[in-house]
């Protein structure tokens, strides 16, 4: 959790997250045309932070169920976000790794919490100026709803209702050091560090 | 080749301390590898399909070059460009400049015509710090008489961290007219507070004194500057100084200072960089300058990348409105 976190809620424990997890990598399965060689048709694309760890987890439940390579990229959409000048600070843009073409592709965008859906529409831009996939779907763990774009996801792990003031955290083994889904109040911290000289 | 650290290890600060980029001795270490991060990632959207981001939309940057420049004025045009900010330009030459007056009215017109951010190249040291102080618009320095270059250092930087995995210990050693540079400077400022070491040398004439407190070593025998050395960076001899009597012919200070394909063999690991422009034959033999370990073209990819990452990390947010929700 963040520092000015209070949580309110557990929303998912280690074995809801891999329970998830495990019907999510059969849904991806059942996108891939049984013609096809997926690692060259297919591909996830996880968006920073989260999303890379998410989808490189997918990737070795489908190699060890299914026994199919999918390859995995990662997308971090900062540069393309439209509230650059809505912010006292620019956040950091952190790595873009896709390392295969993706002209042609079928795609699922892998993310930790979808909320406005204004970082899939960035993601959405960063991919269209890297190529032309054959098809982009839309993964992820928790749907809290309000949207502020015509956005939905292909691919839920759980649909929850929230008001705007609360936030949802999944928090990760390889990020975080512990596993799990949570409600929580958050303090707004993003004016908070406006001390520059 | 080192690879771009991979995606797990973000910089270990969010965001710069500073509000304008004027000299590199203020930055800390950590704000200059939040720059180098940041411009590693700008550097890959230099070779995809659409080499265009929409990250600075609705921001408007002047490019003011009070003195002449053909490379950093099109580097930093073409960084604003790839970034989608708008672009405005203005070229004076300094002789005709009455410098304190005109640079006041500078000012005032830019806070009058709403620009965002003011990249200035002046020959007087500290027209940068001056603008700061009495415009409310983003300076970054490109270049402020023998003062400073940040932009400059920051894209060689960059440049060795390609091809070394850590600062801490590499030698650098920088040849040429230390007095007269500010691409000297700026260097010494970046290398010294990541951990390298800095050895300058070049004739007597053209060597400060007392420039050893800045934490460097002096030599005047390229032989010695050239021992043990990772990367050597030659600096531009000025054409006219020749009138100055700093050095006797151009013959004589390459003899003595100039880079040949003879160390090149006798050092086979040392790398050679130069700022630009080079005259071949006087600070590097003409084959140096086309050596597979003469790294001067990446200097030149990179400056374009380091200049998007530096606009992209000072430009101005609103201060007071409400930050978007994100998500």
């Amino acid at each position: 959790m963040e520092p000015t976190d209070r949580i309110k809620a557990q929303l998912m424990d280690a074995d809801d997250l891999r329970r998830t997890l495990d019907r999510m990598a059969r849904q991806i399965v059942e996108l891939v045309d049984p013609d096809d060689d997926p690692a060259e048709t297919f591909a996830l694309i996880g968006m920073q932070t989260r999303g890379v760890y998410l989808a490189r987890r997918l990737r070795d439940r489908i190699q060890s169920v299914e026994g199919l390579d999918i390859p995995v990229g990662t997308l971090d959409a900062t540069m393309y976000r439209d509230d650059v000048h809505l912010r006292a600070q620019q956040p950091v843009v952190r790595a873009t790794r896709i390392p295969f073409d993706i002209s042609g592709r079928h795609l699922v965008l892998v993310d930790d919490v979808v909320y406005t859906g204004r970082t899939v529409r960035a993601a959405l831009d960063a991919l269209m100026d890297m190529g032309r996939p054959a098809s982009v779907r839309f993964l992820v763990i928790v749907d809290r709803g309000h949207r502020e774009l015509p956005i939905a996801a292909d691919i839920v792990g759980r649909k929850v209702p929230t008001l705007p003031g609360e936030m949802v955290r999944v928090r990760l083994d390889e990020v975080d050091g512990r596993e799990g889904v949570w409600l929580v109040e958050a303090e707004r911290t993003e004016e908070a560090s406006s001390s520059r000289t | 080749m080192a690879t771009p650290v991979d995606s797990a290890e973000p910089p270990t600060l969010s965001s710069l301390q500073h509000r304008h980029l004027l000299d590199l001795s203020t930055y800390s270490a950590d704000e200059i590898q939040l720059i180098l991060a940041t411009a590693r990632e700008f550097r890959s959207v230099l070779d995809r399909r659409i080499r265009r981001v929409p990250t600075l939309q609705g921001v408007t940057v002047a490019n003011m070059f009070f003195e002449p420049s053909t490379r950093t004025k099109l580097s930093f045009g073409l960084a604003s460009g790839r970034l989608s900010a708008e672009t405005v330009s203005f070229s004076k030459s300094g002789s005709s400049v009455k410098k304190g007056e005109t640079l006041k009215d500078t000012a005032q017109n830019i806070e009058a015509m709403k620009v965002d951010m003011v990249v200035i190249r002046h020959s007087s040291p500290g027209a940068p710090h001056f603008l700061s102080r009495c415009t409310n618009s983003v300076i970054i320095n490109a270049g402020d008489g023998a003062h400073a270059h940040p932009t400059q250092a920051l894209l060689d930087i960059l440049t060795m961290s390609e091809h070394f995995d850590a600062f801490e210990g590499l030698n650098v050693s920088i040849v040429g007219d230390i007095t007269h540079s500010r691409v000297a400077r700026s260097n010494i400022n970046g290398l010294t507070a990541l951990g390298a070491n800095v050895t300058l040398c070049g004739p007597k004439t053209m060597m400060p004194v007392g420039i050893e407190a800045m934490g460097v070593r002096v030599t005047h025998r390229l032989d010695e500057a050239l021992e043990g050395c990772d990367v050597a960076m030659a600096l531009r001899i000025q054409l006219e100084r020749q009138d100055e009597g700093l050095f006797p012919s151009l013959r004589e200070y390459h003899t003595r200072f100039g880079i040949t394909r003879d160390h090149l063999t006798r050092h086979p690991d040392l790398l050679i960089m130069h700022p630009g422009p080079v005259n071949r034959g006087v600070e590097l033999e003409s084959e140096v300058v086309d050596h597979e370990r003469a790294i001067i073209l990446s200097q030149v990819t990179n400056g374009v990348a380091v200049r998007m990452a530096v606009l992209y990390l000072l430009a101005p947010g609103s201060r007071t409105e409400h930050a978007g929700r994100t998500g």
